[in-house]
């Protein structure tokens, strides 16, 4: 076999090898299990309760729970603005960054507690070490929060019927400090090993071999990295993200951090199995999951590995692939494979830039963010795939002459207008967003000519990538757009707060109402949700719902570019 | 006579109907009801506006005649989607009709208070009689109305009712007290008090529903439709953007190339169907000679868990029958069997009726001139014969027979003794027959169970329904039965008030329950079942509590009454998926066509080879509309339901809805383009 292709294989395997026990772990600790972390953390997580003054045991219903998470993410907003727009004058600024503008601020805050990370800064010159760490702490606070409100949902799974479903805090707390915490310094470390900096230090100063001057940013990065791997936020600490030689130096660490990744999304959805007692209801999401993630996969490293069509039609050979905007340190299947899986969980950081991949690879990557449910992101992407299910028990409940439930709970017309709304809102957002920026485009060209690099087909791949990146929370760019301007500040903060916040209220509210519903024992005329055929079902709702909302847009964008270049 | 009545799907008549209908129901306010078809709606309206505009001198929006004809296409889909709807509401009128006009204006013999007598007879049509009037039938004469016999009793044909043609009896007092508008009295006089106001028996009421006047969606109907709105929101965001999008690859779009994408996107398929759908299944219900109060009550059959059936009539063929003669040891067969037909000479019941029968011997060789019958009482439970030569002959229940023959220092023969226990166990009952206290032997009754119910059953519990026997026999005979016919589980020495029990607590684990009944003490059962089926025949209390009646008095009728619930959710289901999946091959028609002038290169998404822009769009609307009619059948039989598991049956369905509704569009808007292109 290649060993490109076994490279990538390996990372795919060791992945899932790694994310079961680690699944049946975040169970444990969501149910109230012991683990053997209880020892030396259960004083740490009593000290924050203490401080806080919160009762760990209170039971919540799920509005108090979305009331909580609200409240988090409020408070540390504002103070996120307050830094990153003074952060010039702030300490541990060795570089002498400048403090950012309103609307970058604006942007930059939502992006980091919306888990998206998209950054229309770069990190060496817009940001200090202070504002790095703010941001770091965001990294840990929104996965953290994803991953506490995906607990309630499963916990109010697994209730027959109740609506006490655990204290918020308690699970938010947990998921820093059992999950992420212990995950984060582990990849560090290697991390600090390979040769990325951790330092407070301000630039350091080499001569080159032309005798110039050079300055290298440096800074407390192995940190940061470890926890935008882990905690699918995406946010690098230099500007080019992980194709930076100090952010991902060498083939190894870019396995690591891959597994990092998809890691914690796979996890969950066996803690999901766990939890609720039905490893065959885990066992079909991941196998739905995985075979959408391996369709985007797939087509994805065999276009990269066979070149650029419009390259070999120059009759030029590429041996190693298209590696236009990609690592020699790499390779093009592993930059491939980083592609689909930072797009699929709706992570965003890049080992090679995705402006460059070829036509249909950037489609898969955008397919990855328009379905976001592909494994997901921390928490939230199993939230994503919850409404796919509900729209699926619904329609194959109806196919099977029953009244459709979900795990003895009968979904109704309320639980279907919150499916319906939600599953409009992606839809809704990346369209509208990139009809808005096309429609100014398209009605004056000259004003807006900063905005692409790139006209036509690809133009239009490069906004709607944008938008939908924003939707999906990922954070990734297909770069070749300009920006870092009020309007793109604005619009993509709007998108990413509303495409943030409403998919885990909706799924919330679905899974506090079903919880509080009549428990109904399976018989021989319930459908099973834990089989194939409603895998096929499950998958055939997904695929449905993203090619009919997204067909019109993919066609103009990549889908005509691969026909223009074949 | 409803039994006789058409089953063809479409009836000229009705046809006839149906298409007036399908222009009256073009009114907004009608249209608006249902959001897909409304968007249509407003689409065509769009589309006529466009068509006026070019005619004006307009010159970008493509030829007048490709507009007028996408114009006229979507019109006729929404008259498409109409007729479905008129053309299933016809047929359940028609249905609902036929039953009508049996006891439409019938002469009333009512009962006045008179000038000369209290009671005089006034004759007046059967529309002015009113609730709590009471009228007088002889024989002859057709029912008026529907009502309770307060007094006198009669054999009547209810042929017209339940196509059932062997005469009934129904008497004042109990269980069969009922009588049914246009049913017919062949014998005896009766005095009924009418129940129903006029124009509010369940079969205007249910004409009413069918009728669409007093039509609600079904909870599953309303979330479906959510659901289905959600799917048009959708395409209305596609087809919006689609124009700053087209802006941006300087690609002009029709107005008509939009409009006729969001039409062949948005699910119009089972949005024209939707309701034709749910009339459909009350007419399926209706069709059986079910009578259903409301249309979620046929929805809700479909999802029954629990099913109490009563034994007799159900589960076994009517009453216990005399099966076997035990003599007692030491008594001769003859001396026992003649014992047995004395006492049982002018037993009425039918298991009196039954020990003749097994006997076969001529009732006219016995004299029973001067002899005294001895009435079951419950006190004694037996009853027998006093012959004039001083035998007196007692037959009856084990232990009241055995405390007699005790008392008079017989002794219980050991072998009768082991032959009660044997049939007992046998689910049968014994009867112990004594000729002045000495035992002679016992007589053995048996239920027969009906032939075919183990098949049922065993459907049923394929279906996931459980199925509950209600008995009053003791809980040994129950136990028998119920394994032999296959039911689930039993209530032995049922009460009333256990029906009601057991009920509740299937309910409180969360199961739907649904049972049937006909006597006044069983409404309240059938008022908190989920689903309370009441026999025509019932009281009027019966009849009232349940949220259906069964014309026929048939006991089986609720295994039918929940395929055809069953029947309705999965036709909205599967047309559901087949109308969604048939996006995928619209899509491929329209999208390359709105873009290839700009760029070519999109040619190569042409995978139907489609012959120009407007013979692709036109052919994905006319595919669009003309689905519709011809899904017309299938909404109206329904999709035939197969007790296969759930999983199997998602399985089948998913490949023939599914798969079939992504690749019967390719084909059909092939087709269709072959012939459109040769003007387009």
């Amino acid at each position: 076999m290649n060993s490109e292709i076994l490279g990538v294989v390996t990372m795919f395997l060791a992945t899932i090898a790694l994310a079961i026990p680690l699944g049946k772990y975040i169970g444990k600790v969501y149910n109230g299990d012991k683990t053997w972390a209880d020892g030396f953390l259960n004083p740490l997580d009593h000290l924050f309760f203490k401080l806080s003054g919160i009762n760990p045991l209170k039971e919540m219903d799920w509005k108090q729970h979305l009331i909580a998470l609200l409240t988090v993410n409020a408070v540390w907003f504002l103070f996120s603005i307050f830094v990153l727009m003074n952060m010039g004058w702030l300490p541990l600024n060795p570089d002498a960054n400048a403090g950012m503008s309103a609307d970058l601020a604006f942007n930059t805050t939502i992006s980091f507690i919306s888990n998206t990370n998209l950054q229309h800064y770069s990190g060496e010159s817009g940001v200090s070490y202070l504002g790095q760490m703010v941001l770091m702490l965001f990294q840990f606070i929104s996965a953290a929060a994803g991953m506490a409100v995906c607990a309630v949902v499963f916990i109010a799974m697994k209730e027959k019927t109740t609506d006490q479903l655990g204290n918020f805090y308690n699970y938010f707390v947990k998921s820093c400090t059992r999950v992420l915490l212990p995950l984060s310094i582990v990849v560090a470390i290697v991390l600090v090993f390979n040769g990325t900096p951790m330092t407070f230090k301000g630039k350091d100063q080499f001569i080159s071999l032309q005798a110039d001057t050079v300055n290298v940013s440096r800074g407390p990065a192995a940190a940061m990295i470890a926890i935008k791997q882990l905690g699918t936020n995406g946010g690098g600490f230099f500007g080019v993200n992980s194709a930076h030689p100090l952010e991902n130096p060498n083939y190894f660490t870019n396995i690591i951090e891959n597994i990092s990744i998809l890691i914690i999304p796979i996890a969950m959805v066996f803690a999901l199995g766990f939890i609720i007692k039905r490893k065959r209801f885990a066992w079909m999401v991941f196998g739905v999951m995985t075979i959408g993630f391996l369709l985007l996969l797939l087509p994805t490293i065999y276009n990269e590995l066979n070149g650029n069509p419009a390259i070999t039609k120059m009759n030029i050979a590429q041996p190693l692939g298209s590696m236009e905007g990609k690592e020699v340190r790499f390779g093009s299947a592993a930059s491939a494979y980083w592609a689909i899986t930072t797009t699929s969980t709706s992570n965003g950081s890049v080992n090679a830039m995705h402006d460059s991949l070829t036509p249909l690879s950037g489609m898969f990557a955008l397919l990855g963010m328009m379905v976001n449910a592909f494994y997901g992101g921390v928490g939230v992407g199993f939230l994503n795939f919850y409404i796919f299910i509900i729209i699926a028990v619904f329609i194959s409940g109806l196919m099977v002459g029953r009244t459709p439930e979900f795990l003895g709970k009968k979904i109704e017309a309320k639980e279907m207008k919150i499916a319906a709304i939600i599953a409009l809102l992606h839809p809704l957002l990346i369209l509208s967003g990139t009809a808005l920026s096309s429609w100014l485009y398209a009605h004056n060209p000259t004003a807006y000519a900063g905005w692409l690099a790139n006209p036509g087909n690809h133009g239009f791949s490069e906004i709607l990538y944008e938008f939908t990146s924003s939707a999906a929370n990922n954070g990734s760019g297909f770069e070749g757009l300009g920006d870092n301007t009020p309007f793109w500040n604005i619009s993509c903060g709007i998108v990413m707060l509303l495409s943030r916040y409403l998919p885990i209220i909706g799924p919330l509210a679905i899974a506090g109402s079903l919880a509080k519903k009549k428990y109904i024992p399976e018989s021989a005329g319930t459908l099973k949700t834990d089989t194939t055929t409603f895998g096929i079902m499950v998958f055939a709702v997904i695929f449905i719902i993203a090619a009919l909302s997204f067909f019109p847009a993919l066609s103009l964008g990549p889908i005509a570019e691969f026909f223009t270049i074949k | 006579m409803t039994n006789q009545a058409s089953n063809k799907l479409f009836e000229i008549s009705q046809v006839s109907v149906a298409l007036k209908q399908s222009l009256i129901k073009l009114h907004p306010v009608t249209m608006f009801r249902n959001p897909v078809m409304f968007a249509v709606w407003i689409g065509t309206i769009v589309m006529a506006g466009v068509c006026i505009w070019i005619a004006a001198g307009e010159q970008n929006q493509g030829s007048l005649l490709y507009n007028i004809i996408v114009t006229a296409i979507l019109f006729i889909t929404l008259l498409f989607a109409n007729f479905a709807e008129a053309i299933a509401e016809a047929r359940g009128k028609a249905q609902a009709d036929s039953l009508r006009k049996t006891r439409e204006e019938t002469p009333a013999k009512q009962l006045v208070l008179g000038d000369i007598h209290v009671e005089e007879i006034k004759m007046v049509p059967s529309s002015q009689l009113r609730k709590g009037d009471i009228f007088i039938c002889e024989t002859g004469d057709t029912i008026p109305m529907d009502g309770e016999i307060i007094s006198g009793i009669a054999t009547i044909d209810e042929s017209a009712i339940t196509g059932e043609s062997a005469p009934v009896i129904r008497e004042a007092g109990g269980d069969k007290s009922s009588v049914t508008g246009g049913t017919k009295v062949l014998s005896d006089k009766i005095k009924v008090k009418v129940t129903t106001e006029p124009g509010e028996s369940f079969l205007d009421k249910m004409i009413a529903l069918v009728e669409g006047a007093s039509r609600q969606k079904t909870p599953n109907e309303i979330a479906l439709t959510i659901l289905l709105a959600g799917f048009t929101l959708v395409f209305v965001i596609v087809c919006v953007t689609l124009k700053p999008f087209g802006d941006y690859a300087k690609t002009p779009i029709t107005i008509a190339a939009f409009i006729s994408l969001f039409v062949c996107l948005i699910p119009t398929t089972i949005g024209g169907l939707l309701s034709a759908i749910g009339i459909a299944g009350m007419d399926r219900a209706l069709r059986a000679n079910v009578i259903t109060k409301s249309g979620k009550a046929v929805e809700t059959a479909g999802d029954i868990d629990v099913l109490l059936l009563d034994k007799t009539g159900t589960i076994t063929i009517g009453n216990r029958k005399a099966t076997h003669f035990w003599p007692a040891n030491n008594i001769a067969e003859n001396t026992f069997i003649e014992a047995c037909v004395l006492s049982s000479l002018s037993d009425e019941t039918p298991e009196g009726k039954s020990i003749i029968e097994l006997a076969s011997l001529n009732k006219n060789n016995f004299d029973t001139t001067h002899a005294n019958f001895i009435e079951f009482t419950a006190e004694t439970r037996s009853s027998g014969i006093d012959m004039p030569n001083g035998i007196r002959i007692r037959k009856g229940a084990f232990d009241s027979i055995r405390n007699m023959a005790e008392k008079a220092g017989n002794n219980f023969p050991a072998e009768t003794a082991d032959r009660v226990k044997a049939i007992s166990s046998n689910g049968g009952t014994p009867l112990v027959v004594s000729e002045n206290e000495k035992i002679l032997g016992v007589i053995e009754l048996q239920d027969i169970i009906k032939p075919g119910i183990q098949e049922r059953f065993e459907r049923l519990r394929k279906m996931g329904v459980k199925t509950v026997m209600v008995t009053g026999d003791n809980p040994l005979t129950a136990k028998f039965i119920a394994e032999k016919a296959g039911v689930d589980d039993y209530i032995a020495e049922a009460k009333p008030e256990d029906k009601m029990n057991y009920i509740k607590a299937e309910q409180q684990s969360g199961k739907l329950v649904a049972m049937m009944g006909d006597g006044t003490n069983d409404a309240p059962a059938l008022a908190q079942a989920d689903v309370g089926v009441a026999m025509n025949s019932g009281t009027a209390a019966a009849k009232e509590a349940g949220n259906m009646v069964d014309l026929d008095n048939d006991p089986t009728k609720l295994i039918e009454i929940v395929e055809i619930g069953k029947q309705l959710l999965m036709t909205r289901g599967t047309l559901t998926t087949f109308s969604i999946a048939n996006d995928v091959a619209k899509y491929f028609a329209i999208v390359p066509a709105l873009f290839i002038a700009s760029i070519p290169a999109l040619q190569g998404m042409n995978i139907m080879n489609l012959h120009s822009p407007e013979s692709a769009i036109l052919s994905a609307v006319i595919f669009n509309a003309i689905i519709i009619p011809m899904l017309i059948p299938l909404a109206l039989k329904g999709v035939t339901y197969k007790p296969i598991g759930a999983s199997a049956l998602l399985r089948r369905n998913l490949l023939i809805y599914g798969f079939g509704g992504v690749f019967i569009p390719f084909v059909g808007i092939k087709g269709i383009d072959l012939v459109v292109s040769i003007w387009f």
